[in-house]
């Protein structure tokens, strides 16, 4: 607890159980840490990731041994993928009991260990401080993960002999590589200087180096005047509102984005990893570019995509070095770069049909994004979302000109993931108006922890796309398998008015276009959770998008004919 | 559905590691979570304090895996350093074998002459057979064991490569 304390956590977000009681009863009557008791255990992770995403600060999760920890588990690895600080402490059986397939046992430091940045399990209680203090610099530091800490019942009691000092207290390992050589600096700058055709590609990692980077990124790209993309975990690290932003790029990127990665002559990579959602058909991949990879994970450079030159280091500091090597140089006239960027966003790839085909009625689902950016933007609102349909429709029309705003699960995907994430960076930013994005279908995945928002009274507001599909699944079938929609319908929905109201939630309930500015309004005012259910269009489809396969140049836009069927090869892919 | 496959090569790394539980599971099992191959693994402690174990894992695949390999391991929290000896340069690589050999008459004097032939030495004899130690690199006992199919071998252990680079300095 004392560790903790040092750590300077604010939350904690857990669930009791058998193997953890001496840990919560040490909480009891604390006053420094506050619990947030959920109602789930992957709540505990996505709130705890919620929290370290809207505030750079490491999430916190306590949670029991064996179904605590293995309920933890996607949330774990959610982080893991999108690369979010977090200590999660799991409790274990008495270390005597270890390996005996006892009550509530399970190989928590084995199931995590491929979705954990480190994991540790601690035996001796000797080793406890100094590896919860580890535990934490590894989270925060480098690229930033999840790291557990199981801690078996009897070390959590047992009183640490002070004559034995810890294995671990030198810590000689584990030092990421922060500045990178200055002739690569200088070679990088030299490249961008020379770019006819430069594109900033910029990602999460932009936004995990903290707000610094974000500032040296509007700088850099203020000398040099090149266009900047994002990836959809970048998007607020530059300002969706300057004339250079382009859009997120990739699968439902914009078409100006994909066209102006195609085409580039120098690419700068910051923070992103080259993602297949991102680059799409990997031989038609930005063909014609010279490649500067920025990224503070060795790994992730040359990993799926080579590159000319790959710098390790951190990016704000990494920013920072190549502003300082710009030095006084003059930015190259990139009038006919723009003049061609400019003829591609004339395309207008984000305009959508005004009415749906089969139900002229319906709200667009693109309507009503658009209605709730333009009401909420000068609150400067924090966006969680679920993944699907909604969550592309958030990224392309909701606009974000400042970091930790966006919260969504890119890597891994994880439905679910929305409203604990809301949970937690309403904790995080008591003040702020946090909006998770939602569907009916992802929402469900996660829908117990209505109780918590209800229990620590937090205004958290959910707003529900609600086209009775999981939309996206609905659209790939339409657009894959001849509009077979196996299994893709939402049948037996709740009334999700009255089940906010159970929860003592409000519940507005939205079926008209013209009652959306009101419904969005009311909701804003509500000083309390509320749920809006958004009855949308449910044969809308999320487009731009580039088809499975498929190269940046090939995109779908609204109104192209598609076939329904796709050859095996196509199908193949994710 | 084509499965791609690229020129391979073989490559022998050195991976200093801290000496702490589940290492080992940590670094076999990034090697079958991300696909990559294991030709031969071998693990002991070098350290004094018993601290720091050294593994030799050979591998195979092109290039630009190989490159992966390494920058994967190196992200590993307990992993001090990663040397591809394939790299690096001059080096050795030696690997030590049992191999039993059960026979009578003749090609039980031919397979103690090959064995001389090889430096190998016996651990182990009973009148019907022998247990060689040998000790070299790898095609070397590949070829004894393959010399040693026609003179009654009834089974082998081998023990993996271990390798260093030539020269005074250390990797």
């Amino acid at each position: 607890m004392e560790c903790l304390v040092d750590q300077e956590v604010e939350f904690v977000f857990g669930y009791p159980g058998g193997a953890v009681l001496p840990i919560y009863d040490e909480l009891f009557g604390e006053e420094r840490i506050r619990h947030i008791l959920v109602r789930h255990e992957a709540g505990a992770a996505h709130a705890a990731e919620g929290y370290a995403r809207a505030t750079g600060k490491p999430g916190v999760v306590l949670v029991t041994s064996g179904p605590g920890a293995t309920n933890a588990v996607t949330g774990i690895a959610d982080a893991f993928m999108d690369s979010i600080p977090m200590v999660v402490i799991t409790g274990q059986v008495p270390t005597a009991l270890i390996g005996t397939d006892a009550f509530q046992e399970a190989d928590t430091v084995g199931i995590t260990r491929h979705c954990t940045k480190h994991n540790y399990l601690v035996k001796d209680p000797a080793d406890l401080k100094a590896t919860l203090e580890e535990a934490f610099r590894i989270a925060t530091t480098g690229r930033p993960g999840p790291v557990v800490v199981d801690i078996p019942k009897d070390v959590q009691i047992a009183v640490p002999s002070e004559s034995r000092a810890s294995k671990l207290t030198a810590s000689h390992r584990y030092a990421p590589q922060m500045a990178a050589p200055a002739e690569q600096i200088i070679e990088a700058v030299d490249m961008l200087a020379g770019a006819e055709r430069p594109i900033f590609y910029t990602g999460g990692g932009v936004i995990n180096s903290g707000p610094e980077a974000t500032e040296l990124l509007r700088q850099l790209q203020d000398m040099t005047g090149a266009p900047v993309t994002s990836t959809l975990m970048g998007l607020g690290c530059f300002a969706n509102t300057h004339p250079d932003w382009l859009g997120m790029l990739g699968m439902h990127g914009t078409f100006e984005a994909n066209m102006a990665m195609n085409r580039a002559d120098v690419m700068v990579c910051i923070g992103a990893r080259f993602d297949d959602r991102v680059t799409g058909r990997l031989d038609a991949f930005s063909p014609d570019s010279t490649k500067i990879h920025v990224d503070i994970d060795r790994s992730s450079i040359n990993k799926n995509v080579p590159v000319d030159l790959g710098i390790v280091g951190d990016c704000a500091t990494v920013l920072g070095q190549m502003i300082e090597a710009w030095g006084q140089r003059k930015a190259q006239d990139l009038g006919e770069w723009k003049a061609r960027i400019a003829g591609w966003r004339a395309r207008e790839c984000l305009a959508y049909p005004e009415k749906s085909k089969k139900n002229p009625d319906a709200i667009m689902p693109q309507k009503a994004v658009e209605r709730l950016y333009a009401l909420t933007k000068d609150r400067s609102p924090i966006i969680t979302t679920e993944v699907g349909q909604h969550q592309m429709w958030a990224a392309q029309y909701f606009g974000f000109d400042k970091p930790n705003k966006w919260l969504t699960s890119g890597g891994l995907g994880t439905m679910g993931y929305g409203m604990p994430a809301a949970i937690g960076a309403q904790l995080g930013h008591p003040d702020a108006l946090v909006i998770d994005i939602a569907g009916e279908a992802s929402i469900q995945m996660n829908i117990q922890e209505l109780g918590t928002a209800s229990q620590y009274r937090l205004p958290i507001k959910v707003f529900i796309l609600n086209n009775e599909y999981m939309g996206m699944v609905r659209q790939w079938q339409e657009l894959t398998y001849e509009s077979r929609y196996s299994n893709s319908y939402s049948d037996s929905l709740p009334d999700f008015v009255a089940l906010a109201e159970a929860y003592g939630w409000k519940g507005i309930r939205i079926q008209d276009e013209k009652d959306l500015d009101a419904g969005i309004l009311s909701m804003m005012e509500y000083d309390g959770p509320v749920i809006v259910d958004c009855c949308v269009a449910a044969d809308a489809n999320c487009l731009p998008m580039i088809p499975s396969g498929a190269a940046h140049t090939e995109m779908l836009l609204y109104g192209d004919q598609v076939d329904g069927t796709m050859d095996d090869e196509a199908k193949a892919l994710v | 559905m084509k499965i791609q496959s690229a020129a391979s090569e073989r490559h022998v790394l050195n991976v200093t590691v801290d000496n702490e539980p589940g290492i080992l599971a940590k670094i076999t099992g990034l090697f079958t979570a991300r696909g990559y191959n294991i030709d031969s693994l071998t693990v002991a402690d070098i350290s004094d304090d018993h601290a720091i174990s050294r593994i030799t894992v050979v591998t195979n695949g092109p290039p630009e895996v190989i490159d992966q390999i390494e920058a994967q391991l190196e992200r590993l929290v307990p992993v001090h350093g990663v040397t591809d000896l394939t790299t690096a340069g001059p080096h050795v690589e030696r690997e030590l074998a049992l191999i039993k050999v059960s026979g009578k008459g003749d090609a039980r004097v031919e397979a103690l002459r090959v064995a001389d032939i090889f430096r190998a030495s016996v651990v182990d004899t009973t009148t019907e057979s022998f247990v060689f130690e040998l000790t070299g690199a790898p095609d070397k006992i590949d070829s004894f064991i393959a010399l040693m199919r026609g003179l009654g071998l009834v089974e082998v252990g081998r023990s993996g490569v271990v390798g260093m680079i030539r020269g005074a300095a250390g990797a």
